[in-house]
């Protein structure tokens, strides 16, 4: 067993990408992620890395573009508001299929908003985030242990894919402390033949470009990439299932809403609810399996969001629509407490899943 | 004496060689239209070519090798 | 003997270019620039969003194609990730001096070891002749009917002026391509602005006050005549700052 510190989220998260071979770091001060700079500010100068605070959130994404280009593990972070700057980068990223990390420690908004929790940002972090046809590897931690291991998680398969991983964080997992253990096992990252290091005079030059001017070839390249997210939906989906054994009514939260949601559900069971979870991992590729198959036994779902209603819609899509889906939020900053989660799933029981 | 040699498909015809030419070694050719669609320049006078490269330095397509 | 030629680092692809624009000497005189320099194999170059923005079709080095205005933040990730590249940008007064002003300006700041082209011709010429944030008191666009009203939009920016007051950058100068003296001193100018990356000094801008005959609605022999009696005079060519110069007269 390999030993556990005390970290904050922010923190596990800087140094699980510092071991995951990251030594490149761009950002810009927001709350709520800004201990995630200022770590890397402390320990990039001692590994010979890259800390660089940027003039804004969009300097901090193309300089994530230039390391990129290079073949280099690179990552940026931000929270909700610096998130939209970086949009143009986000899209320039996919068309020129660049892998990158980026984090979202998601604060309540629209709009400059507040500095509170928040998972408002599903839309934007899951349907593309800025223009064009493209989609980021979205991954959702619900403890500062997975802050850590889906940041390794997500450099990997940024590698693999040629894609934008993007961490979709909350206040809370970034600003809350728990032990972790930050023990992995780093494979290689994947030979990058296409990366501008210089030709040393020995092969044709390399162009990293999302500039496509004839629409055939600009199709093709874009079902092209669609293809390799069929790939990402294929492998790569992550999601928990928690007491879904016999689970009549079924909760469907990520990150903080997932953790309050299992307390509502341990309570539910106590008072003979047969409650489950299923937690996305993965939100984009979002798991819509467990939720089909569950569709064809659970009486009700509930979306537990810090959002408006966001998350609902894929699972509805993911259901089919074969049984109703409510929802149970809290937004702004607020976050559902595990009784106005009990209530919610009292009612649904109440109605026993009324069809 | 100097050689002049044009990549006459890629001249786009804006004559700043011509100009440039201090022995008016240049024109261009009114009776020719290269694949571009446009009159490309040549030499009716290289044997007063003196290869100062005016030509050349003018030449925002860098169609003109000058050898000596 | 091969007195003139097309230099190696630029490529066989015509550029697409209007008739008569020197951007087309720009781009050679840059090639020449990493032939005589020898740094074609560890060269990396920024294109724009812009009339230049398939420069990487026509440059034999690596290239890397950024988002509008970024170049200087590109050429950051680059050259921070990979010191020993030759990293420049190529970049036009929209780019460089209106969406991307913070870009050049905090990149001059930091002193980040790059250098930067950057083709001043007074007007957005990909998107069919705009006003630019350099586009003189008066001047007609298709964004400016009535000439540029100075009252209405404000005054065009001087980037070499601009960054000559911070304390960062190394090198910046003005040229200009109209004429063979001319060209002569841009190349100067842009090999020095290369040469001081390789000896580690720094951020180096040349800026070079170029012709767009189509847009401005002249002859490219008349375009040419325009910078010297609209542009020169509004844009003074010569350096406005030479750190490692000013240091050894100081000595």
């Amino acid at each position: 067993m390999s030993e556990k510190v005390l970290m904050k989220g922010n923190e596990a998260l800087a140094e699980a990408a510092i071991i995951a071979g990251c030594r490149h770091y761009f950002g810009y001060p927001i709350t709520p992620q800004t201990e995630v700079a200022a770590y890397m500010a402390k320990r990039m100068p001692k590994i010979g890395g890259t800390f660089l605070q940027a003039e804004s959130e969009i300097a901090a994404i193309n300089m994530v573009y230039g390391v990129s280009s290079t073949g280099h593990r690179v990552m940026t972070s931000s929270s909700s508001p610096g998130i939209s700057l970086k949009g143009e980068g986000l899209s320039y990223l996919a068309g020129s299929d660049l892998p990158a990390l980026v984090i979202n420690v998601q604060r309540g908004g629209p709009g400059l908003g507040g500095i509170q929790p928040s998972q408002s940002d599903y839309f934007q972090a899951t349907k593309g985030g800025a223009h064009g046809d493209f989609h980021m590897i979205v991954l959702a931690p619900a403890s500062v242990q997975e802050m850590a291991d889906l940041t390794v998680k997500g450099f990997e398969l940024a590698d693999k894919y040629r894609m934008t991983s993007m961490v979709l964080a909350d206040g809370t997992m970034g600003q809350m402390m728990e032990p972790v253990s930050l023990e992995y096992d780093i494979k290689p990252a994947p030979e990058k033949p296409w990366a501008t290091t210089g030709t040393k005079m020995q092969r044709e030059h390399n162009i990293i470009n999302s500039l496509s001017l004839v629409p055939e070839e600009l199709e093709r390249l874009n079902i092209e990439r669609y293809k390799r997210y069929d790939e990402v939906e294929k492998n790569e989906v992550m999601y928990e299932e928690y007491m879904m054994d016999d689970a009549e009514i079924c909760i469907a939260a990520f990150g903080i809403a997932a953790r309050v949601s299992k307390n509502a559900i341990t309570e539910a069971r106590r008072q003979g609810i047969k409650a489950g979870m299923i937690r996305p991992i993965t939100l984009w590729p979002f798991p819509k399996a467990p939720f089909k198959k569950a569709a064809k036994s659970v009486k009700q779902f509930i979306s537990v969001e810090l959002s408006m209603g966001q998350m609902i819609e894929d699972v509805r899509l993911a259901t089919e629509c074969r049984v109703p889906v409510t929802l149970c939020n809290r937004v702004g900053g607020m976050i559902p407490s595990p009784e106005m989660v009990l209530e919610a799933i009292k009612e649904a029981a109440k109605n026993g899943g009324a069809r | 004496m100097a050689k002049l040699t044009f990549k006459t498909d890629n001249c786009k015809g804006c004559g700043l060689c011509v100009d440039a030419c201090p022995k008016h070694v240049l024109q261009l050719a009114a009776d020719k239209i290269n694949k571009k669609g446009h009159h490309p320049v040549e030499a009716v006078k290289e044997d007063e070519c003196i290869a100062c490269a005016f030509c050349a330095t003018m030449c925002p397509d860098c169609i003109i090798k000058i050898e000596r | 003997m091969v007195v003139f030629e097309k230099p190696h680092a630029l490529t066989d692809v015509p550029m697409h270019y209007c008739p008569g624009c020197t951007h087309g000497i720009v781009h050679r005189l840059v090639a020449e620039v990493i032939d005589e320099l020898g740094i074609e194999g560890k060269t990396v170059g920024i294109a724009p969003v812009g009339c230049s923005v398939m420069a990487y079709n026509y440059f034999n080095c690596d290239m890397i194609e950024a988002a509008h205005g970024r170049a200087p933040a590109v050429a950051t990730g680059v050259k921070r990730a990979e010191p020993d590249n030759i990293v420049f940008t190529y970049q036009g007064d929209g780019d460089l001096a209106s969406i991307g002003t913070a870009e050049t300006v905090h990149s001059a700041a930091r002193n980040e070891n790059i250098t930067v082209i950057f083709i001043n011709n007074a007007i957005y010429g990909m998107t069919g002749g705009q006003m630019a944030p350099t586009s003189l008191p008066g001047q007609v666009t298709q964004t400016s009917p009535y000439g540029r009203d100075v009252k209405l939009c404000g005054y065009p920016v001087k980037v070499c002026e601009m960054l000559s007051q911070l304390d960062g950058p190394e090198y910046l100068e003005r040229v200009a391509v109209n004429n063979v003296k001319n060209i002569k001193n841009a190349k100067k100018a842009i090999k020095k602005a290369f040469q001081n990356q390789i000896d580690g000094k720094g951020f180096s801008l040349v800026e070079v006050i170029s012709s767009c005959p189509t847009n401005w609605g002249l002859t490219p022999q008349n375009a040419l005549k325009w910078i010297d009696e609209k542009m020169i005079p509004y844009y003074p060519l010569g350096v406005y700052k030479d750190r490692s110069a000013a240091k050894e007269e100081t000595k």
